[in-house]
């Protein structure tokens, strides 16, 4: 059974944040006569570690929108664990959920930005324990409990007080990730996650999602972090054009790829 | 101190002109001048630089300083103004009547406006063209008409609609209202001021929306957090921070507005002193002296308000928070005492 179907009550911590498997089937997306996404097919088994690669404009980060509904597809869908986002089935036709469910949907599935886009306004605890109130999981003091045990766990501990803009980039981003993994997801989304960060701070943001990866959730990372990917991913996805135009192992991706267009990418970016 | 550090060129002595240049190019002079001449010989480096003087500056200060003492001491000494006329007015209960019926006034209006401006931002934000064209056209219409004649045409407004009912619009009515009972002189005034108030501040506060960044919003959506908790607990509360100087100038132009309600025959501040001056017309100036001090009184008391409140909201958007005046004086009082010191030893 996913967690997507899984109705959470109040103050039920929902444990049973089993990974979930991910299946996009035919998206196409397009902003007039932009094809952004071209017919994408790709199949993620529940636990799996993902890195999509590809160059800038290649559709990753949409691909990665559209699967938790930032973005919706003109075509295709998505599913995670067997259930359909943003969409269900009535009397034969696909129809539109409404906002507080696909709200819910989203609720499940982590996500990490580029630029963290923690709330300024917010201390480091209330950014990480908001979600879990406001959806109506935890109480508050359960909530902050929760919180403050993650931050410990991205290395963070000392820093509840502080307020994001008073932390390193690495640092934000570890509380990004702290305040995804509060909602217990059975997937998380990082887009392009150490992008933003001076060189010096990107390995501290790997390791901790090299630990994710280890946990057995089922991760999907866009990055450009070619030695990262060889290390955790299960398995490399290659774009260019709103297609993947190859997807395997590391080992078969990263050192023996098919596709000219992957040899000439890879070429540039080792 | 600081005048050792300045070279001594001992007189008599002919140095070329290089010789007021750092020390280390000064040409070496005999022993016996050497020794006056202190740290000046030490390396350029552990040199503390002299600032350089600003005569002009403190000149131009010093005239504008007895500029403001004239003005002051006119403003006292002038039987023009009849102060003891002003200390007679001042605090008498007709004023400070007036005074409470402006702030009720000003307090009501400036809630009732917000509020507005928040529904009339959300709306011109909405996705629906119908709202956002509704939005739009209130926020024209009532920029574009004086606050005097939406004043007047609410005074006038029982003779247009005798009766106000509420039921299923152009159908049947369940409850009547006899509109000259319900509109009274303080109701009209609250009503035009707000509706007034509100298409300014739906601007103030779209902007506020607007300064939120994109990805915030982006945040809240991804989190899946509750379409009225996004609005307010992450993105209002960030655009408060540029809502409120743009929202505060708005209201102290709403204070002064409400002087207009005298014209829908409400004795507020300036009512009252208006009347008052034409039963003792001798008074009319130091009357207009007392409602000026009064409304700076309310500007001033705002505008300390607005500081702190613009404080609370900037946590977290400034890495630390700037201190208080208070806090500014404390810190900045001796330092002014030490520069004052140097300037004038030197």
């Amino acid at each position: 059974m996913s967690i997507l179907n899984t109705e959470a009550r109040p103050g039920e911590e929902a444990e049973d944040t089993a990974p979930v498997a991910v299946e996009v089937r035919g998206v196409h997306k397009w902003y007039g006569t932009h094809r952004v996404l071209d017919g994408v097919d790709l199949t993620v088994a529940p636990g799996e570690v993902t890195v999509i690669l590809g160059p800038s404009g290649s559709g990753k980060s949409t691909l990665l929108r559209v699967i938790n509904h930032l973005e919706q597809p003109q075509l295709g869908h998505v599913s995670l664990g067997g259930e359909p986002i943003g969409v269900r089935w009535h009397r034969g036709r696909l129809r539109e959920l409404s906002e507080r469910q696909i709200l819910a949907q989203r609720s499940r599935i982590g996500f990490v930005f580029q630029n963290f886009n923690l709330f300024p306004h917010l201390t480091v605890l209330d950014n990480v324990a908001a979600a879990p109130v406001a959806t109506g999981r935890l109480r508050k003091p359960e909530a902050q409990e929760l919180a403050r045990d993650l931050l410990g766990r991205v290395g963070l501990a000392e820093k509840v007080a502080a307020f994001p803009r008073q932390l390193s980039g690495g640092q934000q981003q570890r509380v990004a990730i702290a305040r995804a993994l509060a909602l217990r997801p059975g997937v998380i989304l990082f887009d392009e996650p150490t992008s933003a960060l001076d060189p010096e701070l990107v390995g501290e943001v790997l390791a901790v999602i090299k630990d994710l990866a280890a946990g057995g959730t089922t991760l999907l990372i866009v990055t450009h972090e070619i030695g990262f990917a060889r290390e955790v991913a299960d398995r490399v996805v290659f774009m260019d054009g709103g297609r993947i135009l190859e997807q395997g192992s590391p080992a078969e991706v990263l050192d023996h790829p098919q596709h000219p267009r992957t040899r000439e990418f890879l070429s540039k970016v080792l | 101190m600081s005048e050792s550090l300045v070279p001594v060129v001992p007189s008599g002595t002919t140095h070329p002109p290089e010789a007021d240049l750092p020390p280390q190019s000064a040409p070496p002079t005999s022993t016996g001048q050497r020794a006056d001449q202190g740290p000046a010989a030490g390396p350029l480096s552990a040199q503390r630089v002299i600032p350089l003087r600003h005569p002009g500056r403190w000149i131009t200060s010093a005239v504008a300083l007895v500029l403001v003492a004239q003005i002051v001491h006119g403003l006292a000494t002038n039987p023009f103004y009849q102060w003891d006329r002003f200390q007679y007015w001042f605090a008498r209960p007709v004023i400070t009547d007036g005074l409470w019926i402006t702030l009720e006034v000003t307090a009501y209006s400036a809630v009732l406006g917000l509020l507005g401006g928040v529904v009339l931002a959300l709306a011109r934000l909405s996705r629906s063209p119908v709202l956002r064209a509704i939005s739009w056209v209130y926020v024209w219409l009532f920029r574009s008409v004086p606050l005097i004649v939406v004043l007047l045409f609410l005074y006038n407004f029982s003779a247009l609609y005798r009766t106000l009912s509420l039921g299923v619009p152009f159908g049947p009515a369940f409850w009547h209202f006899d509109e000259s009972k319900l509109a009274t002189d303080m109701v009209i005034a609250v009503i035009g001021l707000s509706l007034n108030e509100a298409a300014y501040a739906a601007e103030v506060v779209r902007a506020g929306i607007l300064s939120v960044d994109q990805g915030q919003h982006e945040a809240a959506a991804a989190l899946g957090l509750p379409k009225r908790y996004q609005f307010t607990r992450i993105v209002f509360p960030q655009a408060l921070r540029a809502i409120v100087p743009s929202y505060v100038n708005q209201l102290i132009g709403l204070v002064k507005g409400t002087s207009l309600v005298f014209y829908v025959s409400l004795l507020d501040l300036f009512g009252s002193v208006q009347s008052m001056g034409s039963t003792y017309p001798g008074d009319i100036v130091p009357l207009l002296l007392v409602a000026t001090v009064w409304y700076v009184i309310l500007t001033s008391v705002i505008s300390v308000v607005q500081f702190y409140v613009e404080r609370y909201y900037s946590r977290g958007a400034l890495r630390t928070l700037p201190p208080t005046p208070l806090q500014r004086l404390r810190a900045g009082l001796p330092n002014l005492i030490a520069r004052v010191r140097r300037e004038t030893a030197s």
